[in-house]
């Protein structure tokens, strides 16, 4: 159960691996996480912090092979997930992948890949856990979008506009679970300097993986449904949706 | 035909985490019967009671299951005057009982900080009053009890089914469905109450007024400005009184047994943020200290303002704002005093907000398996929920009240660690054998009973596995 102050007992996720859901599950850990469900597509990531995870306290750490681009299966890991916890007090949705932006080298093919990877499949794996949520009564969904979804810009074309597709999914969902029991948080980061993002400049404001995991633990204490990391990137993009786009295409980051 | 089962939304009175389940209102004990004779291990099969919803955290939750609201079972079946005692249904509130008892020259013999709490209600979560010095919890004036559980209904006590009975007292709603009681009554020959009220400057003085005269009162209370530091920590307003009796009443001033509580004032709609801040308690907390006379004997109040002063303001709960907020009440043995003075003091540094807190002596403990009173200490303060730091604050102090011996009230509890529940309350196993043996499917279930994993089924299957 999630407690008094929103902390959780049990946990999937998917996209465990990441360096976001890393930090975030460390931090849990810590406070009263005691079951894990990590999914990806990388088992030996995942059983590497599967292991992290039993030394710092969780007593059931256990992985499980997920490719959200496999729509067709999400029913069943979601059923499979709900049966290895008995119940899933929190679900963090972690998986995505940058992918290319560079005109050049996008097709069709690739367009699309990259469109299930950080949107359908996400927001498929979202739905199909919601409802074991919602027949437990309880529970919380994290959901990681990115500020490249608040406007999307040149230099992150497809994966900017599949994580304004999946932010859109997630605050619509959030609204269609009311009452339910069950609720959804968007994290919308800025720039993370993560495996992701390696290699690439980084933009003004980056942040650090463990930056975004303590912004998400403090979401789930104080029970927001939006939270942006840094801070100040929502004053910022409250202007940066108004800049002209003569002005926002010649924007440096 | 019953209706079937509404969706709803429940949260406790600190409004924390709340969680959805079927509801449903029984109207007779039959029907009670029916609803957890339906109940099974499978998903949405758990059951649970639930009362007016007065557990601060989780306890009258149950997600995924079906909550038996069980106000409708509110008659009273018997009131023996002769020998003082009363059969009601589990559902009937205290404050409806008070207005038939009182008149009638009795009172519930413990009573806790809310009249608006069921019988039934009541009795799970063993609740105590400003009396539990001299007279103990509830449980020690149950003398019957129907339960209804997950194999079939029980008649507890005057002999028979004593461990049942004891599993109950205290078991917070997860041995089954309590639907009547039979409890011994206070004959009292007045409504009033004759008080006292003297400043404490300070922690060791406020400490050693309320044990030095243990006794001399059948009531007594210690309410602490849980915001004053350095040399005022602690300092508080100790109001202890008695019953009072007829010649204590002004001459011509009416029935003597006349009893009236009213509700004054109930907050309209819940505010969008907590009014409930550091400046806004000091604030009071300062005013209501410097209000309080030094010292004052011999008052005469009523039974609804001495026992029951926020039942006074209807919803006060939501004044915390939309995150809510928790109870943390532990009681600590005699001896260790510094245990309730680090507590005090981490809050106070801490500056978290907090109304009055309340400080008491219990005496004995009684016979419920998970029971909260015990020999001792015992603090309890409200803390507004999402501050930073709240959850390693607040696990700090878990440890200086268990390694003192002492333990949480579960009844108040929205995020104990689970794991120092053993040693909190040592006698668990017995209490577990009893729900093992009455439901070892684990039909009954609560939030409360799987965040610290209590239950007939403990350990033994997770929720859903049989699915």
């Amino acid at each position: 159960m999630i407690d008094a102050t929103g902390m959780p007992q049990s946990a999937v996720v998917v996209g465990g691996s990441s360096d976001i859901a890393r930090e975030t599950l460390r931090i849990l850990a810590g406070r009263r996480l005691r079951s894990v469900l990590l999914a990806g597509r990388d088992a030996g990531s995942l059983e590497a912090v599967a292991a992290e995870l039993r030394t710092l306290g969780v007593t059931s750490a256990e992985t499980a092979r997920l490719d959200v681009s496999e729509v067709g299966g999400l029913d069943a890991f979601a059923a499979e997930a709900a049966r290895r916890l008995g119940e899933i007090d929190l679900v963090i949705v972690a998986a995505g992948d940058l992918g290319t932006a560079v005109i050049d080298e996008l097709d069709a093919d690739s367009v699309a890949a990259n469109i299930v990877t950080n949107f359908a499949g996400p927001a498929a794996v979202t739905l199909a856990l919601a409802h074991v949520l919602r027949a437990q009564g309880c529970g919380r969904i994290v959901i990681l979008s990115s500020v490249a979804g608040m406007r999307v810009r040149a230099a992150r074309l497809v994966y900017g506009s599949a994580k304004a597709g999946l932010d859109g999914f997630a605050l619509g969902l959030c609204d269609a679970l009311e009452g339910s029991g069950v609720d959804v948080m968007v994290v919308r980061p800025g720039f993370v300097r993560t495996k992701m993002t390696e290699g690439l400049e980084a933009a003004p404001l980056s942040v650090d993986a463990p930056a975004v995991a303590q912004a998400i633990v403090r979401g789930l204490e104080t029970g927001a449904a939006v939270v942006w990391v840094p801070g100040a990137l929502r004053p910022i993009f409250g202007v940066l949706r108004l800049v002209p786009r003569a002005l926002w295409r010649r924007l440096p980051g | 035909m019953r209706p079937a089962p509404r969706s709803e939304l429940l949260a406790g009175w600190g409004r924390a985490a709340p969680t959805a389940a079927g509801v449903v209102r029984p109207r007779t004990c039959a029907e009670v019967e029916e609803i957890v004779a339906e109940g099974g291990a499978r998903r949405g099969g758990h059951r649970l009671a639930r009362g007016l919803g007065r557990s601060y955290g989780d306890a009258a939750q149950c997600g995924g299951g079906v909550v038996l609201d069980c106000t409708a079972l509110d008659a009273i079946l018997e009131l023996d005057e002769r020998e003082g005692r009363l059969r009601a249904e589990a559902g009937a509130s205290l404050d409806s009982l008070l207005k038939v008892l009182v008149p009638r020259g009795f009172f519930v013999p413990v009573t806790p900080g809310t009249r608006f709490v069921t019988l039934g209600g009541a009795i799970a979560s063993d609740v105590h009053g400003k009396n539990h010095h001299v007279d103990g919890s509830l449980g020690a004036y149950v003398e019957h009890l129907r339960l209804v559980t997950a194999s079939g209904s029980v008649s507890c006590g005057g002999g028979e089914h004593e461990e049942e009975l004891a599993a109950t007292l205290g078991g917070m709603g997860l041995t089954g469905v309590i639907t009547e009681a039979t409890l011994r009554l206070l004959p009292i020959t007045t409504s009033r109450m004759i008080v006292d009220t003297e400043r404490a400057p300070d922690l060791d003085a406020c400490m050693s007024l309320l044990s030095e005269e243990q006794g001399r009162y059948h009531y007594s209370v210690a309410w602490i400005d849980a915001l004053a530091t350095g040399r005022r920590l602690g300092r508080a307003v100790l109001t202890r009184g008695d019953h009072a009796v007829v010649s204590d009443l002004p001459a011509g001033g009416g029935d003597p047994l006349a009893y009236e509580a009213r509700q004054r004032f109930s907050v309209p709609l819940p505010p969008p943020v907590s009014l409930l801040n550091p400046l806004s308690v000091a604030a009071f907390n300062e005013m209501w200290f410097r209000k309080a006379p030094r010292r004052r004997l011999g008052k005469l109040e009523s039974i609804a303002a001495f026992f029951h002063p926020l039942d006074g303001v209807g919803r006060w709960n939501v004044l915390y704002g939309p995150r809510g907020f928790t109870q943390y009440q532990f009681v600590v043995p005699f001896g260790a005093e510094a245990a309730v003075r680090t507590v005090l003091e981490r809050l106070s540094a801490a500056r978290v907000a907090s109304f009055l807190a309340v400080l008491k002596c219990f005496g004995p403990a009684g016979s419920g398996h998970l029971s909260f009173p015990s020999e001792g200490w015992t603090l309890a303060l409200d803390i507004p929920l999402g501050g930073s730091g709240l959850s390693e604050l607040l696990d700090g102090l878990d440890t200086v009240v268990a390694e003192a011996g002492g333990r949480i009230y579960l009844s108040k509890d929205g995020r104990l660690r689970p794991e120092l529940v053993p040693s909190m309350y040592p006698r668990l196993d017995e209490w577990t054998a009893v729900c093992r043996r009455l439901d070892p499917d684990g039909v009954f279930s609560s939030d409360l009973g799987r965040r610290l994993g209590l239950g007939g089924a403990a350990g033994a299957g997770r929720r859903g596995e049989a699915a």
